[in-house]
């Protein structure tokens, strides 16, 4: 353990992670503004119009940030709540309820800007084909682990509880990303594929690319300040967070 | 094998073991899942019988007829065609030689009486004068075959 270059273990007591994190927090704030500031100013005023949508697609440069994070930060919390399970770490349950609440508004968020697009394009707000229903279990995935955590008043008992939910949700993840291969669906497939060239105009991918960057910078940096809450919290008892100046005051 | 070991395991195999059963309930709910048919499946008797469903498929390419507020036009994948009848607003997307989904009943006749029609978007987003481009190929290619 003491040859390797950073002891990781270190950073999952929440002593050493709390300041940390307090560091780390401005930075993925400034970021999240210069990627925002760049993503909105292509989207707005460089991309051109979409040939047959007009200026409706532009739905997609918040639509698809939001419905990626929705499924990247489920992965996490759920890699987060496995960690915890396996090895009993503290920091790990905290980290997975700090992302929760992100999570979940993503998932609102691609639901609800997707219906806003459906009804002028598709001419429906909603429809019950795959892509749609597994985002919305997924947003209820969310919603479940959150009211479940909540309901039990043991910290350690409620991470338990949720990281099993959390883990049995995560099968939903594959479904969602690829409900649009494995049925007829009326979501149109993916614009962006690892094995193919996007089929989207290129000033169009940036403007996505660099609005999905600001999601992930604003997930980072508002988990981060509410997993420090939640430390604050659930460590109320010891020592050195009755030492520090942000809690004598 | 330390407790954590273990704990890793049962974790794992538990993942694997959802994953299987989700998998096995999918693939039995396969063709539930699915939002429409298409014209071949109701060629091969696919399609559900006295209910409404939806067909999903390209709007054939100078189907499109207008008899005062009923539009008539013709689904098709390519190989099989199915005609609708639709009293309705449709959506803007909803084209020639684009993509539809349509929710109705299939007469005796053949002929598909839809109550909803919803246009379905491919995945490619083009500025118009790229999309100009694309269709001005694709008319050169098409002139130069014969």
């Amino acid at each position: 353990m003491n040859n390797r270059l950073i002891n990781w273990f270190k950073f999952a007591s929440p002593q050493s992670f709390y300041p940390l994190a307090g560091r780390m927090i401005p930075w993925f704030w400034a970021l999240t503004a210069a990627f925002g500031v760049a993503g909105l100013w292509i989207s707005f005023f460089v991309a051109p119009t979409d040939a047959q949508q007009g200026e409706g697609y532009r739905i997609i440069f918040i639509h698809v940030p939001a419905s990626w994070m929705s499924m990247f930060i489920y992965c996490i919390m759920a890699g987060w709540a496995g960690l915890g399970l396996v090895f009993n770490t503290r920091l790990s349950g905290m980290m997975a309820s700090a992302l929760a609440p992100t999570g979940a508004l993503m998932a609102f968020l691609s639901l609800w800007t997707g219906a806003l697009w459906g009804k002028p394009m598709w001419g429906a707000w909603w429809v019950w084909d795959a892509r749609l229903t597994s985002e919305l279990i997924l947003f209820f995935l969310y919603i479940g682990f959150i009211a479940l955590q909540a309901a039990i008043d043991d910290p350690r008992r409620a991470d338990k509880a949720g990281a099993i939910l959390a883990l049995v949700g995560v099968v939903n993840v594959p479904i969602i990303y690829f409900s649009v291969k494995w049925w007829n669906t009326l979501h149109q497939g993916s614009t962006i594929n690892l094995t193919k060239a996007p089929s989207m105009a290129q000033t169009m991918l940036w403007g996505m690319l660099l609005m999905a960057l600001c999601f992930w910078m604003y997930s980072i940096a508002v988990a981060l300040m509410r997993a420090r809450a939640i430390i604050l919290e659930r460590e109320t008892h010891t020592e050195w967070v009755k030492q520090l100046d942000e809690v004598k005051s | 094998m330390k407790p954590r070991h273990k704990r890793f395991a049962i974790v794992a195999g538990g993942i694997v073991a959802i994953g299987i059963s989700a998998a096995l309930v999918l693939n039995a709910l396969d063709s539930n899942i699915a939002l429409y048919v298409t014209p071949s499946e109701i060629a091969a008797g696919k399609a559900p019988k006295d209910k409404a469903f939806r067909i999903g498929g390209m709007v054939k390419e100078g189907s499109i007829k207008r008899d005062g507020v009923t539009v008539n036009f013709v689904v098709t994948d390519t190989v099989k065609e199915i005609p609708v009848a639709y009293t309705g607003i449709l959506p803007d997307l909803f084209k020639e030689g684009k993509g539809a989904v349509v929710q109705g009943k299939l007469g005796p006749d053949g002929k598909f009486t839809a109550s909803e029609v919803l246009a379905k978007h491919d995945e490619n987003y083009m500025p118009p004068a790229a999309q100009d481009a694309v269709d001005q190929a694709q008319k050169a290619q098409k002139t130069l075959k014969p």
